[in-house]
């Protein structure tokens, strides 16, 4: 974490939300990223869709083709 | 070709825009057509320092017009008869492939590339990717042996994944309105980062830590500080679900 200029401090009402660290299995899955070493004998998208399946997700995506 | 590919479950699919943006490194091994000494190819990758043009491939999937892309670091790390290992950290969107062919044009020979392995993406590097039987592991281990921590070192918080954006933190009650598309206003933020410009992207953080939304900067980390009212950022995205910091349930503390 870099560093952060402080305009007005402010308290945080510990019953809205939770820390990124706090969150549930499910909740993480759902705002999660993966990062993946993709072998060479598959493609991008084919590794995500497999992906999906496993987790049986309804979206998913991957930044940047490693195809070419 | 292998390497790091930041895979977005869900939610997170929605800041792919602002993932692909990020600066990527390669290793690369290209093939030269006639030997040429070590030098003369030190000397070659030293011009594509700093900015290239470059237009795509007639394979890519964007238009094939002239790019400017930036090259941050190129080195040669090995050489073998006509074979050449190297090492390069661009901007995304620089075609590796097209590369070699231009290293190659500078030399006066032939060259195209071999392989290429992506080894960081972003905040990922290669050390903290995962191969895809590691993630099946982790997921037999949850489902299967009710182990979550093998699963939660693979599944990354997408505010990681965003880490290298600028951050503007906001006040408890400002939450729900960034939720519902509102503006971030100056009075709103609570903290920021000190190197924001108009027109950047910006993260929209709560006092926990969590995302909010991707947002576009209206003023400077300067101006923000010193002003007392106005609009600091205009949400692009939203990722926190409406309702999370609620005001109805929001209590003055």
């Amino acid at each position: 974490m870099n560093s952060l200029l402080v305009k007005t401090f402010y308290e945080t009402n510990p019953a809205l939300g939770k820390p990124p660290e706090k969150r549930g299995l499910k909740e993480l899955i759902e705002t999660g990223v993966i990062p993946l070493d993709k072998p060479p004998s598959v493609t991008s998208t084919q590794v995500s869709m497999w992906i999906k399946k496993l987790f049986s997700l309804s979206k998913i995506g991957h930044a940047g083709t490693l195809e070419f | 070709m292998t390497g790091v590919l930041p895979v977005t479950l869900e939610k997170t699919c929605k800041v792919m825009d602002t993932l692909l943006e990020t600066d990527k490194e390669y290793v690369a091994v290209m093939k030269i057509h006639r030997d040429v000494s070590t030098e003369k190819l030190n000397n070659a990758l030293a011009e594509f320092q700093g900015e290239i043009y470059q237009v795509p491939p007639a394979r890519a999937a964007v238009k094939r017009r002239i790019r400017i892309r930036k090259i941050y670091s190129i080195k040669l790390l090995q050489k073998k008869g006509k074979y050449v290992l190297f090492k390069v950290h661009c901007e995304a969107g620089t075609y590796i492939r097209k590369l070699c062919v231009d290293i190659g044009r500078i030399l006066g020979v032939n060259s195209q590339m071999v392989t290429l392995r992506r080894t960081r993406s972003g905040v990922f590097s290669e050390a903290e990717a995962y191969k895809p039987y590691q993630v099946a592991f982790a997921y037999y281990m949850w489902r299967e042996r009710g182990r979550e921590d093998l699963i939660r070192k693979i599944v990354h918080p997408v505010e990681e994944a965003l880490s290298f954006l600028p951050r503007i933190v906001v006040k408890d009650s400002a939450v729900d309105p960034v939720c519902h598309g509102a503006y971030i206003a100056v009075p709103g933020v609570s903290a920021l980062s000190p190197e924001i410009k108009r027109g950047d992207t910006v993260l929209i953080q709560t006092l926990k830590g969590e995302a909010v939304a991707i947002a576009k900067a209206n003023m400077s980390t300067e101006d923000i500080y010193r002003r007392r009212k106005g609009v600091a950022a205009n949400p692009l995205k939203v990722l926190m679900k409406p309702g999370t910091y609620s005001y109805d349930t929001y209590t003055e503390f």
